[in-house]
């Protein structure tokens, strides 16, 4: 009993719960449709790359945990959410293939400038706009979903100002390196896999979240601590933009070319649904990175099941919101006091009986 | 029960993870008394009232209010409100973006015919309570915008302004000054004539002999004892609080008063302000010179403070620090250049509430050093084990939350905050401030080795008491200006004269 409440009280516990749900749900379906049982977890290579349903949610869900990182420390310090995030990698996308193609050009196959300074200018761009929210919520202290909501509506229609109106396609093989292949592992796995790394030895060796939780939990007394509670937010801001620069560009690569309408579209909610799911509290302070990143992948392998299992993708985002729902009313203080005090109450009548 | 007992409680029992906060206490509170609860930092004593209202869950023991059969068991503080229970809490929770008068009518605002909220009513009579207890504010601006000695006074006024039998002040005069003590008291011995029972917390032992008939004595969670006032004089007071003899008004200053030359000059102010706070004034504070900031609420004592520490920008003037010009744009500045400041609202501008005892310790001296000097985890167990051990901070773990630490407690790992800092000038806000008898002493001691080592302080405290024991030199502050300075025969009279308006070297 004791042990049971040890384990559900673990702050990893939400996170890894619903995986595991997932997977049980993946082995039932494979079991039912008379399929080999462990499909699920079964890699293999065929034309000389990774294959499996695991790998495609590892590759699939790279955009959401790269958005994850950010999103995660936007809602630590400044308790509230970047809904541009979607937004902005439709821009960055955009504006890195009209780099690459040329301005007007709605096809290419040869690069109009260098990969690496196309790819940067996406990213650099999607940065800015983080400074802009960041500027908006740490300065001048607008709430965060008013201010995020300006670049949420704008900056897929800058997207396609800078396109021209067009959808810029990229058939060039270094560029679609980004979102395809290096060697036989899927290119975004690494990419992920890169940025968590980075930010977590960030986190590990610097004091950066300290000041970020710290700031987030009671930002005037962090000011007198000595901290620079504004820059702290603001810097959040900017790394969540960064993230959804370099999001966008893989997700750009994948399809070769810039959808400013579909890019990153709904993504932001994948991603806040990611750091709640993580065990974060959206209210701020607090923050465990590993939590979200583990919730952006159980997202995916969500999505992923529900296309495996023939949900169309126009019902899918019931069946999230539905999981949504679930997850805030676990989370929600009213109901974890009601669970307090059931056990508490059990743990009296066990008590009472055996005096 | 007998008709004269309002309340009672029975073996009450509880434990939060790694501390029995109480174990078997009983209180009893009767008609028309004042009962004092005290005990040290940690004792019990708000979990006790915790359990009361509802707040904490007790694990065993009974309680019963006159009036209802049964045992009660409140689930809220509204719950208990209903049952005639009216309680003001330790720290302020009211909400600072509402108006006083919503704040004072939340829950229970007076309605239209329709039904809606009858706002004009709700700010008459909110207006009509705050003259009641000689306060002129606007009633219509948002709390926040009222120092905590206001706020403190607003929660007492919405506690007693709702009919009870039994009323609840935990620490209430802790940021109140004597003036506005005299006018709870003049509250409380009102309502007691109707015949409430007040449970009275606060760790002002001349405040419980002023008002209170009876005593209950709490230490680590047990109950000590329950007498009459005049059974229990101040010094068994103490001894039954800390369980050992200890004379907390023996002297701790030495008598020869020291003098300072231009060459020890640490601070040097001249003409700085901050609008709407703080007028211009000039100020110097040397090495081992303890400086009192004095004057009455919202005087200008904590607003000059700020000034110096860049907490509230200044506007005016210049500041030499250590002889050379400073300019301080914000908190970390004035740290960088030796400085501290311990502030007076704890809640608000204190504690790092979900940050943990270690954390809460370190945090000033990491944001010293800087974002990628990252103290290693050695270092920083230390240095918590080190503040815990000599600031005798109770606390299950040094890595437990420090919002689950008493009040008392909280304000010691602030305290440990600044100090290892290791600061050179280091402003106290009310450093004692919910701190109990003993351990007031001890951080009075503190103030004074700190100023034997060099260390130039300023101390701020409602208590001129306390000054006098610690304070080498006293400013005197009214309205927002300051108005003088006492250097020489520093008693209790002359700054009492100097504060309501009278000589001192004006
Ligand atoms: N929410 C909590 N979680 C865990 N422990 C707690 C919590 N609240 C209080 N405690 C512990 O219970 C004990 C009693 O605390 P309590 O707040 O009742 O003390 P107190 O007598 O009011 O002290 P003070 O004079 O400092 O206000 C302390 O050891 C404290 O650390
Ligand atoms: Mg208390």
């Amino acid at each position: 009993m004791s042990n049971v409440k040890k384990i559900t009280g673990m702050r990893l516990f939400l996170p890894i719960f619903c995986m595991v749900l997932v997977m049980a749900v993946n082995i039932l379906y494979d079991v039912a449709s008379g399929n080999f049982a462990l499909n699920f977890f079964t890699i293999s290579i065929r034309n000389g790359v990774l294959y499996g349903r695991l790998i495609d949610i590892l590759n699939r869900g790279s955009e959401i945990a790269i958005l994850a990182i950010g999103m995660t420390l936007v809602v630590s310090a400044s308790a509230g959410t970047d809904i541009s995030v979607g937004s902005v990698m439709s821009l960055a996308a955009s504006f890195c293939c009209m780099l690459l193609a040329g301005y007007g050009v709605s096809s290419t196959t040869d690069l109009a400038m260098p990969l690496i300074a196309g790819v940067l200018g996406g990213i650099l761009l999607a940065c800015v706009c983080g400074a802009f929210n960041g500027f908006l919520v740490a300065y001048l202290n607008v709430q965060p979903m008013v201010a995020t909501l300006i670049l949420y509506s704008a900056a897929r229609a800058i997207g396609l100002l800078l396109c021209n109106n067009l959808i810029v396609y990229v058939r060039e093989d270094s560029f679609k390196t980004i979102g395809g292949y290096l060697g036989f592992i899927p290119t975004p796995i690494v990419i992920a896999a890169v940025c968590v790394v980075i930010v977590a030895v960030i986190l590990k060796k610097t004091a950066l979240g300290l000041y970020i939780q710290s700031v987030g939990i009671n930002k005037r007394a962090s000011r007198i601590a000595g901290l620079n509670s504004s820059r702290i937010i603001f810097l959040c801001y900017v790394v969540c933009g960064l993230g959804a620069g370099i999001a966008g560009v893989v997700a750009a690569s994948r399809i070769s070319s810039a959808d400013s309408n579909n890019i990153g579209l709904n993504y932001e909610l994948d991603a806040i649904l990611s750091v709640a799911l993580g065990g974060n509290s959206l209210g701020g302070g607090k923050f465990n990175l590993a939590g979200s990143i583990i919730g952006a992948y159980t997202i995916q392998a969500i999505t992923t099941t529900l296309y495996a299992l023939g949900v169309s993708s126009d019902v899918a985002p019931v069946y999230k919101a539905i999981i949504v729902i679930i997850i805030v009313t676990i989370q929600a203080p009213p109901f974890k006091a009601y669970m307090k005090k059931r056990s508490a109450k059990k743990a009296l009548a066990k008590g009472g009986a055996a005096a | 029960m007998d008709n004269n007992v309002v309340l009672t409680m029975r073996g009450i029992t509880m434990t939060f993870p790694g501390v029995k906060a109480l174990d078997g206490v009983d209180f009893t509170l009767r008609k028309g008394e004042i009962h004092a609860l005290m005990g040290e930092n940690g004792a019990g004593k708000s979990t006790l009232i915790k359990c009361l209202t509802g707040i904490n869950a007790f694990e065993a023991g009974e309680i019963h209010v006159d009036g209802i059969n049964g045992p009660v068991v409140n689930h809220s503080t509204l719950d208990a409100q209903k049952k005639g229970i009216s309680t003001v809490y330790q720290e302020v929770n009211l909400c600072p973006n509402l108006s006083v008068a919503e704040n004072l009518f939340i829950g229970r605002e007076p309605k239209t015919k329709l039904g809606t909220i009858d706002w004009k009513a709700m700010v008459k009579r909110s207006e009509q309570i705050m003259k009641d207890l000689d306060m002129n504010i606007d009633v219509t601006q948002n709390l926040e915008e009222y120092s905590l000695a206001l706020q403190q006074m607003i929660a007492i006024a919405r506690a007693v302004d709702m009919d009870c039998k039994v009323l609840i002040l935990d620490e209430p005069t802790s940021s109140l000054d004597d003036h506005e003590v005299e006018k709870l008291f003049k509250l409380m011995n009102q309502l007691k004539d109707k015949g409430v029972g007040i449970i009275f917390v606060t760790h002002f032992l001349e405040q419980v002999y002023a008002v209170c008939d009876r005593i209950t004595v709490l230490r680590n969670g047990q109950l000590v004892g329950e007498y009459p006032i005049a059974d229990l004089p101040r010094v068994k007071l103490v001894a039954a609080m800390m369980g050992k003899d200890f004379d907390d008004l023996a002297a701790i200053k030495s008598e020869e008063s020291p003098t300072f030359t231009d060459a020890d000059l640490l601070i040097d102010a001249k003409g700085l302000s901050h609008k709407g706070t703080i007028k211009p004034f000039d100020l110097q504070i040397h090495k081992g010179e303890v400086v009192g900031l004095t004057g009455l609420l919202g005087s200008g004592r904590s607003e000059l403070a700020r000034v110096i520490y860049g907490a509230d920008k200044n506007q005016t003037g210049t500041l030499k620090v250590k002889g050379t010009e400073a300019k301080i744009g914000a908190p970390i500045d004035a740290m960088n250049l030796g400085m501290g400041l311990l502030p007076d609202d704890r809640k608000a501008e204190g504690i790092i509430g979900d940050l943990s005892v270690r954390e809460n310790i370190i945090l000033a001296l990491q944001a010293k050093r800087g974002i990628f000097k990252l103290l290693p985890m050695k270092e920083q167990i230390e240095l918590a084990d080190k503040y815990i051990e000599m600031l005798q901070i109770k606390t299950a773990s040094r890595e437990t939350l420090i919002k689950q630490l008493s009040g008392g407690n909280q304000q010691k790992v602030i305290l440990a905050r600044w100090l290892a800092t290791d600061p050179d000038f280091l402003i106290l806000d009310e450093p004692t401030r919910g701190i109990d008898v003993g351990t007031k002493t001890e951080i009075q001691k503190l103030v004074l080795k700190l100023a034997k080592e060099g260390k130039g302080l300023i101390f701020i405290s409602s208590e001129i008491e306390e000054m006098l024991r610690t304070c080498t030199k006293m400013a005197v502050l009214r309205d927002g200006q300051k108005v003088g300075e006492i250097t020489e025969s520093l008693t209790q009279e002359t700054v009492m004269k100097a504060i309501a308006g009278g000589g001192a070297n004006e």
